[in-house]
This record gives structure tokens, C-alpha cells and sequence, in this order.
């Protein structure tokens, strides 16, 4: 497909009468084969427009746009590239469009979704802006009446996030082998009072209109940006309200179940905050971290059988894909009670989120930590991230230590633990850290993590096997050949966790590196410099 | 990206009108299209309102020292650009003959705009020279315009066995009569009688009429200007058949305000 030419876009400042003066510089503008002469190119179009990306824009950070576009009798999908190229269409049945949001599973089959699936992963589609666009076209025609221009002004309103009216915009089209005339029309236009150009794309003046701006991601535990002087108090509470509000921000994308993703995001806001109350909740006024903990505990657990259940649905294609000796179709049954025990846990989890006590939590815990005001004793937190790293990191060292080939497999979830907190206190402190060395921690605290991960996974997951085989013998949903399927499954599970046990000595051991420790002490020693 | 070349030893028998009418309507289906005015007097050009002049002339871009790329215009239609004529294309034979592997120039000067075009028409000049011969290798698709005489059926003959005694890629002959005057009875004898004997026949037929003449009035494609017409209708049901022999698979997205039979 042909890439588009690349527009001059303008906008019309609100307010300004500039309208007159743009036509008039048009008719001015260049004197190029005779002159040039405006005529209108066709009706006014009329178009609906809606915005769709990810909850945390996973399309719009890959530098894609995608937009529905729907007519009086035709409705299409348009992606578009970082230059506004049209990288694929997909024609949409004006009755059969999707609902928003979506998966993308529910895309037309063809190149659009082809492009659009390994970008959007697991997450839905949803709306990111919706404006109604009347777009009317003016064609520069040269002395032989030949189009060598075209300038179309676009009034868009929008509707979504918020209504608003967005300045009028004008976009000058080139007409291939006639540029140069583009070029003297623009800078014309250019020169008008109250015009000034735009370099962004239909989506970016949508959301400019209602003063949002595209790629804001909430609903990501990240770390907060601190001054190494802070309060420790303050500095807490201001990182415990970023994971509240991302925390809060999952919560009606889990509660509608729109995608996977929101429950997943919501559950690492809570075990951060879990976490940072456990190691700094002493930081905070007293008490305060005592009252807490026992409710995210609860929050925690709320959010975990559903989840479990996710990861298994989510797999399920690859765990069917390894059968040897049994058929995918075998292992339908297991599916469908998959499916129907998440459903009945996201039901639970649902009534959870929408309860009394879910909103007296969240509430309650962002008037306190509002309430958070400098304590008498100054610790900074830098002393507070150099003590509570050191400490974590002194920990997960000596579980590790620990392990040997004789170790029950909860020795290697205790370890598994211990890296857990440390990461997350080297991932809050974030912003204390020099950023090379950070992420160069965080990689290699990672590395052992996976590795701990799968080995954990596995063991959770064989466990639940024989515990779903045993529900379903009771509820008599399970033929024989589905249970020697999941049995197969089983034991594919215990060789990845062998797999993993057998790794693990050669992950600790660079984790254990000088080099590696020298990396975490030195993080330390930067946010308490 | 498919190549149809619209040709026939003869002049006078419609074959820019069939080339700027198929490319109009293949932009129209959605296709990125491009029209290679071939011929010096520069008729396609004219009826799309595009001087004709290529900078450097045939001699750049047979030479290869001017791109392809840079010589093309726009039309006044989404997905439609042009290629114009020159003067200098009077000379392309000799220039041809100066250039290695004359025959194949003409397909590899199109080999790069494969990944911008889905499809190009050749409006070639009419003559049998190695001109012709550079685009009967590129083409695809042949679309020969005849008039339903018993002597422009036998140069179809002649233009299809030598088609025949090509090495490798040859290219679908789709002949079609042309200029059909129903009022004469041997057009419309020779129309109903060969079509069904040879393959190399298209059902339709583009008659005879005074809208495809006044396309160098209105300077634009007969189904632009008139598309409910019968001469816009055949160009629509000539394109239909050109596509399939081509094998062109359906547009991205055709325009759906394009008239519906």
C-alpha cells in the first residue's frame, strides 16, 4: 500500500477570526503556472470517529493509531504508522461492529489484526476518545483546472473523554510531483494571525481539546519521584498514594472483566503496598501500618483464586500444544471447568470490589495517607531505602545460602519471597538510584526471579491439578481421557520444575556474585548519599 | 503488483481510452494504480490534465540516471498517479536499442514501484518495434482494442503467436473489440462470433459512442464524468474481466460510493 503524502497540518486558534485571512492568503499565495484558484471538492463529509488502544496505550507507544471511522453507510478500521501512513483497512459491516471494548480476537480476520495482535497482547480495545468530524475539502487548481493542492478543514467535536469543541484544523495535502506549491501555500497559511501549525495527529487535537493528552498510562505501580532529603513519612505516603491510585485505576476494568490485565495490574499495586508496609511501614505514623495490613492481606487474597485461574486460561494453548500421548480435544472438559470456576471467583471477586469494606478501605487509607504530615524524628528517605535494601538484600542472600539440594521446595518460595520484597523496594526507591545501575539490578534480580517463578509456578499448579482432578471426579464433569490428559499435563509440569531446580544453583550463584552484590550495596549507598 | 499494458499495432482503435478508464476504475476498487502515458502525443497525459514532460526525458529514465519515482504526478483522483509523456519518447526505440537486455528494460524500470502500486497500465504507442516488445515481456495482462474487421483479427493472430514464442513469463492476451457500431452488420456479426471461439476474447464490448470522444472535452475518464453511462458500464464490466485474468485480488478497501450495476 502506498504510503500517504504527508500533510502541513495548522490549527485555527479558538477564538480567532482567522477563517477570512486563511482564504485570503490561499488566493494570495503562490504565483506558479499562471496562478492558482480554490475550488470546493465535494459535500461536507460527516464521520464518527473512536480512538481505540489499550488501557496503557500499548498501540499508541508503539507508535500505531488506530481508528474507527464509521459514515453514513460504511464503517472501516484504520491503522495508521508514526507518520500518519495507512499501514492497513479493515471494512467493518456498519451492523456488526464490535462493541467496544474488545478483544482483539474480535477484529475482522486480515492484515489490520495481524499487526494489531502481538502489539495488543492480552489486552482489550477500549475507546480512548471519540469527536465527530466534518471535514470539508478545498481542491488548488492550477491554470489547466489540474488539482495541484488540497486543503481540508476538519471541525471536530468530541465527545469522549470529555465534550469539547477542538480548534478547526487545516490539513495541506500535497499532490505527488506538485510539492513545491504545497510549500508556498503553507508557508502562506503560516503566515496568518491566529494560525499556528500542528505536528500531531487527529487523536492528539481530540484529546488536547478536553486537555488530556495521549500515552498518560494510570493503573501502573511505578516509582514516584523522590528527593533524597524527603521525609521518610512523606516520601511514603506519596509512593503508597501512587499504588493507590493504581490500584484504583484496575478497578472497573476488573470489576467489568475487560481484559486480564486490570486484575493482574491491580494485584502488584497491592503487594507493593503489602510490601512497602511490611519493610517501611515503621515510616509512617503510628499505628497507621498496622491497621492496614491485615485489610490489603484481605484485598490480597480476594483477587488471588481468580487469578490463578487466569494464568492457567492464558497457557492453556500452550499446555494443550505440549500433549504427547493425549489429543487437545481430550483436555475440552478441564477448559470448561476452567472457565466456569473463573467465572464463579470473578463473580467473588466482583461483589469484593463493589463491597462496603473494599470502599471504606480505600477511602479510609487515602485520608490517611493525606493526613501524613513530616514525623519529629528526621529520617530522610534515602537513610530509610539504603537501611531497607541493605536489610533485604542481607535476607534474601541468607535464604538463598540456605538451599541445598536436600531443601524442600518451600525454602526456595521463602527465597523466592525475600526476592520479591528486594525488588520492589530497589523498584520504589527508583528515582534515588543512579538509572544505569538500577535497571542493571533490576535485571539481574529478575533473572533469579524467573527462575524462582517457574519453579514455584509449577509446584502451585501441580498441586491445583490433582485438586481439580479430584473436583471434577466428584462432580462427574471429567471422562477418564481428559483426566489422563491433565495427568500428562502433570507430569510436564514436574519436569519444568526440575528444570527450573536444576538452574537455580547457577542464577543464585550470579545473583550471590560480588559484582552483583557490589551493584545492590553501591544503589544503597547512592540514596543515602 | 500486476501490469496491464493496453495495445495494438494499430492507432485510432481506443487504447488510451481503455487505459485511462481501466486505471481510473481500479483507483475507484481501492488499488493503488499508476498509468505509464508511453505514447509522444501524450494523449492520457492531456486527458488528465498533466503536462507532458518528464525531466531528463525518455533518455533518464531508459538510461536509468532519472528515477521513475520522481517523474510521477498525481491525478485529480485518490490512488491514481500518472507517469507523463514526453516528446522524447519519439526516440525510446533507438535509446532501447543502446540498453542491455532491451526487452526486459521496461519490467525492470517497474520493478521498484512494486511495493507502492498494486497494479500499472502501459498506454503504449501504436507500433510494432522493440518498444512494444519491452512491454509485451512486463505486461501481465495484454489488453488489445480491435475493431470487429477480419484484418485486425488476424493481427491478433500474428500478435498472439508471437506472444506464444516468448521464453518464461508471457504475458494473458485479452483481446476485446472495440468502437462496436451496432448499426453495422458485420461489427456486430464478427462481436457475437469470435468472443465465444477464442479465450483470448473478453465478453465485453465497448461500443461506439460520442461520451468517449468528448472525454478529451471534459478532460477526465468517460466513468468519472458520465459513470452511469453504457460506454462507463463496459469499461467497468472490461476492468471486472482484466482483474480476474490477472488475478488480482480484491482491494484493501474499495470506494463504496463507486456505481453499483
Amino acid at each position: 500500500m502506498a504510503a500517504a503524502q504527508s500533510s502541513r497540518d495548522f490549527v485555527i486558534d479558538a477564538g480567532a477570526s482567522a477563517s477570512a485571512d486563511v482564504v485570503q492568503a490561499m488566493a494570495d499565495a503562490p504565483s506558479l503556472d499562471g496562478g492558482l484558484a480554490w475550488a470546493n471538492g465535494g459535500p461536507v463529509r460527516v464521520s464518527g470517529r473512536a480512538w481505540l488502544d489499550t488501557f496503557d496505550w500499548r498501540l499508541y507507544r508503539a507508535g500505531l493509531t488506530l481508528e474507527q471511522v464509521t459514515g453514513r453507510d460504511r464503517a472501516e478500521l484504520v491503522l495508521t504508522g508514526r507518520e500518519g501512513d495507512v499501514l492497513a483497512v479493515a471494512r467493518l459491516a456498519v451492523s456488526r461492529k464490535p462493541r467496544w471494548p474488545s478483544l482483539v480476537s474480535a477484529l475482522p480476520p486480515g492484515p489490520l489484526r495481524e499487526l494489531i495482535e502481538p502489539v495488543a497482547g492480552v489486552r482489550a480495545l477500549s475507546p480512548v476518545a471519540r469527536a465527530t468530524s466534518r471535514v470539508s475539502e478545498l481542491r488548488g487548481l492550477n491554470d489547466d483546472a489540474k488539482t495541484v493542492a488540497r486543503l481540508a478543514v476538519d471541525r471536530m467535536s468530541v465527545t469522549y473523554p470529555a465534550r469539547a469543541s477542538a480548534p478547526a484544523r487545516l490539513m495541506l495535502t500535497p499532490v505527488r510531483g506538485y510539492s513545491g506549491v504545497t510549500d508556498r501555500v503553507g508557508r502562506a497559511i503560516a503566515g496568518v494571525p491566529g494560525v499556528s501549525p500542528f505536528r500531531g495527529s487527529a487523536l492528539d487535537a481530540a484529546l488536547a481539546a478536553v486537555g488530556q493528552r495521549a500515552g498518560e498510562r494510570p493503573g501502573k505501580a511505578a516509582s514516584v519521584r523522590l528527593s533524597p532529603a524527603m521525609p521518610a513519612g512523606t516520601a511514603m505516603a506519596a509512593i503508597l498514594t501512587g499504588l493507590l491510585d493504581a490500584l484504583e485505576a484496575n478497578v472497573p476494568g476488573t470489576v467489568r472483566d475487560v481484559d486480564t490485565e486490570f486484575l493482574h495490574d491491580l494485584r502488584i499495586a497491592v503487594r507493593w503496598t503489602r510490601s512497602a508496609l511490611k519493610l517501611c511501614g515503621d515510616a509512617l505514623p503510628g499505628g497507621l501500618a498496622r491497621e492496614y495490613r491485615p485489610e490489603f492481606g484481605w484485598l490480597g487474597d480476594l483477587t488471588t483464586p481468580t487469578r490463578d485461574l487466569d494464568v492457567y486460561l492464558l497457557g492453556f494453548a500452550g499446555m494443550a500444544a505440549g500433549l504427547v500421548g493425549a489429543s487437545e480435544s481430550e483436555l475440552t472438559p478441564f477448559r470448561d471447568y476452567l472457565v466456569r470456576s473463573r467465572a464463579r471467583e470473578h463473580r467473588r471477586l466482583a461483589r469484593g470490589l463493589r463491597s462496603a469494606r473494599f470502599a471504606r478501605l480505600t477511602a479510609g487509607w487515602r485520608e490517611s495517607l493525606d493526613d501524613v504530615r513530616p514525623a519529629r524524628k528526621r529520617l530522610t528517605v534515602a537513610q530509610l531505602a539504603d537501611e531497607r535494601i541493605r536489610a533485604a538484600q542481607r535476607k534474601a542472600l541468607r535464604a538463598g545460602q540456605l538451599i541445598t539440594v536436600a531443601s524442600p521446595p518451600e525454602r526456595l518460595h521463602d527465597l523466592r519471597k525475600r526476592c520479591k520484597e528486594l525488588r520492589y523496594l530497589v523498584e520504589m526507591f527508583g528515582s534515588l538510584h543512579d538509572p544505569a545501575q538500577h535497571w542493571q539490578a533490576v535485571r539481574e534480580l529478575k533473572a533469579l526471579q524467573n527462575c524462582l517463578g517457574e519453579f514455584q509456578d509449577a509446584e502451585v499448579q501441580r498441586t491445583e491439578m490433582r485438586l481439580f482432578a479430584g473436583q471434577m471426579l466428584a462432580d462427574r464433569s471429567a471422562p477418564a481421557t481428559t483426566l489422563l490428559a491433565m495427568g500428562e499435563i502433570a507430569a510436564d509440569l514436574a519436569r519444568r520444575q526440575r528444570a527450573a531446580r536444576n538452574e537455580f544453583g547457577s542464577r543464585f550463584a550470579d545473583f550471590a556474585s560480588p559484582a552483583s552484590q557490589a551493584r545492590l550495596t553501591e544503589l544503597a549507598r547512592t540514596a543515602a548519599a | 503488483m500486476k501490469i496491464f499494458a493496453s495495445y495494438n499495432i494499430k492507432g485510432g482503435v481506443g487504447k488510451t481510452a481503455t487505459a485511462v478508464n481501466l486505471s481510473y476504475l481500479a483507483a475507484r476498487d481501492g488499488y493503488q494504480v499508476l498509468l505509464w502515458d508511453l505514447d509522444p502525443q501524450g494523449a492520457a497525459s492531456y486527458l488528465f490534465r498533466i503536462k507532458p514532460r518528464v525531466k531528463g526525458g525518455g533518455k533518464g529514465l531508459i538510461k536509468g540516471t532519472k528515477s521513475v519515482d520522481a517523474a510521477i504526478k498525481g491525478t485529480d483522483f485518490d490512488g491514481l498517479d500518472l507517469l507523463p509523456a514526453d516528446f522524447t519518447y519519439r526516440n525510446l526505440d533507438l535509446l532501447l536499442d543502446a540498453a542491455k537486455r532491451p526487452e526486459r528494460r521496461l519490467a525492470s524500470l517497474l520493478a521498484p514501484l512494486k511495493a507502492e502500486y498494486d497494479a500499472v497500465f502501459l498506454d503504449c504507442p501504436p507500433s510494432i518495434s522493440l518498444l512494444s516488445e519491452s512491454v509485451l515481456h512486463a505486461a501481465d495482462v495484454l489488453l488489445v482494442p480491435l475493431i470487429p474487421t477480419t484484418l485486425s483479427v488476424r493481427t491478433l493472430d500474428q500478435l498472439t503467436e508471437f506472444v506464444g514464442s516468448f521464453n518464461g513469463h508471457r504475458p494473458d492476451v485479452l483481446a476485446f473489440f472495440s468502437m462496436i457500431d451496432r448499426r453495422k452488420r458485420l461489427h456486430t456479426q464478427i462481436a457475437q462470433e469470435l468472443p465465444a471461439a477464442r479465450r483470448s476474447f473478453a465478453t465485453t464490448v465497448i461500443p461506439s459512442a460520442s461520451l468517449i470522444e468528448q472525454m478529451s472535452v471534459h478532460r477526465a475518464p468517460v466513468a468519472a464524468f458520465a459513470p452511469r453511462s453504457q460506454a462507463a458500464r463496459s469499461y467497468r464490466e472490461l476492468w471486472r474481466e482484466a482483474r480476474e485474468r490477472a488475478g488480482l485480488e480484491q482491494a484493501v478497501s474499495p470506494d463504496p460510493d463507486s456505481v453499483r450495476e
